[in-house]
């Protein structure tokens, strides 16, 4: 078995263990002088000589989660028995994702990206966060991992673990969006409040004693919310990770609605809401003939309105629009559809991802057209973006 | 003690444990932290507890968490009913409104839910904290504070503080992401389904019984069919179930009678779906591979 090499320096196996630790962070494991000290402690109640026991006794001690757990065995082998090597495993797999994650750029979005660049204004459209996509980094600190994978812009996220994180996002996206509460109190088995009404009710028949106790409660008066998710050519890029978010809008809530367009408007909540994700692809892949085609917003707009918004859009909805705007319908056909639909008192939130861009301006005149009738027009093209609106949902 | 001595306790009150979980449940003993335990169901998390009260020799205290758990069901509540009896039956005697008041928040009146009643034993028992991961937040942040301090305090009464501290062991399998205060406060150990030589050993700990063939082919059909794609993996105790019911059926080869094998899967498989994932065809084969 290999012998642990101690350096000259180190004073003793305290400072040895603060150095571990020190790997262990490095290496992205939240652990502080806290864990030092039970690491060390802990020792004191185990044969510490035993790499076996060593291991398994740090080992329940550093690692917080499954992830961490299943991890932990390389990075102790890393420090204990490497023979001067640093930060190996992680590190360096770390650096292949990165590679992998080639950015592959769309003909339509591709223009309006040099075209920034070329043109080189620094005036950022927006939040501080607009250029996302140049800041996409390569070498960042393997630490701050997640943060990195939220800068990226939207169209390099194609490993399934992204897709996976993007499902996640939508998740909480969903619940912000769904969770209100009523201003109103209604009566409940358990809740905050009195409920002195029944209370008295009931007290009667004790001879006016209030032997039980009656609650009350503000009801959950969830937001339904209805996203419409453009497939035109110029969004294609977009189009799995927006379809990977839709997934998580319904899987925050079964009720929610999805809808596809292109040239034509395709009802997708069946497809998304099977569970068997390899039969959801399946259908959707049948659903979804015409993908990348050309875009008529303001014609599907209409046709929804038609179609389903009578049943499905109402006072409590959320009309979420993920689109770029583009459209080959003439713009007034869009001011019309989106003030129709506004009229059955819904909210619209329309994600662009383009507005993530630097110099962005809402030039297509389409988007021009909508942009009075909405209430939140907001960027969609990092994960953070999308993450960020939660305050801003909060509100509507 | 060491954690060897421990695993053989363990495996001698009939609990096969596995290397990362004696050690983690060593160190939560000697230094008496909270154990954290995660993986899916069905792979003897609270068990666990149960044995560890078992050899113990002392009171396992479980708390079950749901969404919706609060305080009055976790830790205490006034038994209003009778403080309000109490009330009644005091007015014809007399006493000043002080004398009631003490009198009706006193011990006498408190309702004890398991945070309570475990920091008030005579010898340390074992809290078991079952799906913590089904709680609210709020509740998460409330454990927090209990089990650093092991004291309670009762604004009317006074603050409680622990009279032994008990044997923590808290349990989730994944329906929400934990904090990191909680984990950081607890010794860690993810518990995995069981490899073959340690089911085996589990099963025959548990149904003594049993020849061992069959014990072999048991285990070898579960260990394939958790390799298939399935909703619900079968778990330790599907595994127990499924031999207890082979032996009921008087089933000694499972190779020998394909349509009570397909029958008894039943134990095995949980939903509708699996059912349909596992065909005569197919339990045909992992039987084979079993054997």
């Amino acid at each position: 078995m290999p012998a642990t090499r101690f350096p000259a320096r180190a004073g003793g196996t305290a400072e040895r263990m603060a150095d571990f630790m020190a790997h262990l962070r490095a290496n992205g494991l939240p652990v502080g002088p806290p864990e030092t000290e039970i690491a060390l402690k802990a020792f004191t109640s185990i044969r510490a000589w035993d790499t076996t026991e060593a291991r398994l006794a740090l080992k329940a001690i550093c690692a917080g989660d499954a992830d961490r757990f299943a991890r932990f065995d390389d990075l102790f082998d890393a420090f204990w028995l490497n023979g001067g090597r640093e930060r190996q495993g992680f590190a360096t797999r770390e650096e292949c994702r990165t590679k992998h994650r080639v950015p592959t750029f769309g003909p339509g979005v591709d223009r309006t990206a040099r075209s920034g660049e070329r043109g080189a204004l620094d005036q950022p459209d927006g939040g501080d966060d607009s250029g996302g996509a140049e800041q996409s980094g390569e070498g960042r600190l393997v630490a701050s991992r997640l943060r990195n994978i939220e800068k990226v812009d939207l169209r390099e996220l194609m490993m399934p673990e992204d897709l996976k994180r993007a499902e996640r996002v939508a998740e909480r996206f969903g619940k912000t969006i769904r969770d209100r509460r009523s201003r109103r109190r209604k009566a409940a088995r358990r809740g905050a409040q009195l409920d002195l009404r029944r209370i008295a009710r009931t007290s009667v028949s004790a001879g006016g004693e209030p032997i039980r106790l009656l609650k009350r409660r503000r009801p959950d008066r969830p937001v339904h919310l209805v996203a419409l998710l453009d497939v035109s050519g110029s969004m294609t890029v977009y189009a799995r990770v927006f379809l990977a978010f839709l997934k998580g809008l319904m899987s925050a809530d079964q009720r929610t609605d999805a809808y596809l367009f292109h040239t034509r408007l395709v009802p997708i909540s069946d497809a998304l809401r099977d569970n068997d994700s390899l039969r959801a692809v399946n259908r959707l892949s049948l659903l979804a003939d015409g993908f990348g085609g050309g875009t008529r917003i303001g014609a599907n707009l209409t046709q929804f309105n038609a179609q389903y918004a009578a049943q499905r859009v109402n006072g409590r909805s959320v009309v979420v629009i993920l689109s770029d705007g583009y459209d080959s319908d003439p713009p007034g056909v869009i001011a019309a559809a989106l003030q129709r639909l506004k009229k059955r008192g819904c909210r619209i939130v329309w994600l662009n991802p383009l507005k993530g861009w630097k110099d962005y301006e809402p030039v297509a005149a389409g988007m021009a057209a909508a942009l009075p009738h909405i209430d939140l027009f907001a960027p969609a093209n990092t994960l953070e973006d999308l993450a960020a609106l939660e305050p801003q949902l909060q509100r509507l | 003690m060491t954690w060897t001595d421990l695993k053989s306790d363990l495996a001698a009150t009939g609990y096969v444990a596995s290397d990362d979980l004696a050690m983690a449940l060593h160190l939560s003993l000697e230094l008496g932290r909270p154990l954290l335990l995660e993986g899916a169901a069905g792979v003897g998390k609270t068990q666990v507890a149960k044995t560890l009260a078992e050899l113990k020799d002392t009171r396992l205290i479980r708390l079950q968490c749901y969404e919706g758990l609060d305080a009055a069901a976790a830790i205490y509540e006034w038994n209003y009913q009778r403080q309000l009896l109490s009330i009644r039956a005091a007015a014809n005697e007399d006493a000043s409104s002080e004398e009631i008041e003490e009198r009706i928040f006193s011990d006498k009146f408190l309702l004890r839910r398991p945070l309570l009643e475990a920091i008030q034993q005579e010898t340390a028992p074992v809290l078991l904290i079952d799906e913590i991961d089904r709680a609210d937040e709020e509740f998460e942040a409330y454990l927090l504070e209990v089990l650093s301090d092991f004291q309670i305090s009762i604004p009317e009464l006074r603050t409680i503080e622990a009279t032994t501290r008990p044997h923590v062991v808290l349990t989730a399998n994944g329906a929400r992401d934990l904090s990191d205060a909680l984990r950081r406060r607890c010794i860690y150990s993810f518990v995995d389904y069981p490899d073959r030589t340690a089911e085996l050993a589990i099963l025959n700990k548990r149904n003594p019984g049993i020849e061992a063939r069959l014990a072999g082919q048991i285990v070898g059909f579960v260990q394939a069919l958790r390799k298939e794609d399935l909703e619900k993996k079968p778990g330790v105790a599907e595994t127990l179930d499924w031999a207890a019911a082979l032996s009921g059926l008087g089933i000694n080869d499972l190779a020998e009678d394909p349509v009570a094998l397909q029958a008894s899967l039943v134990c095995l498989l949980k939903t509708q779906a699996d059912r349909a994932a596992i065909p005569a065809e197919v339990a045909q084969r992992l039987a084979g591979k079993a054997a």
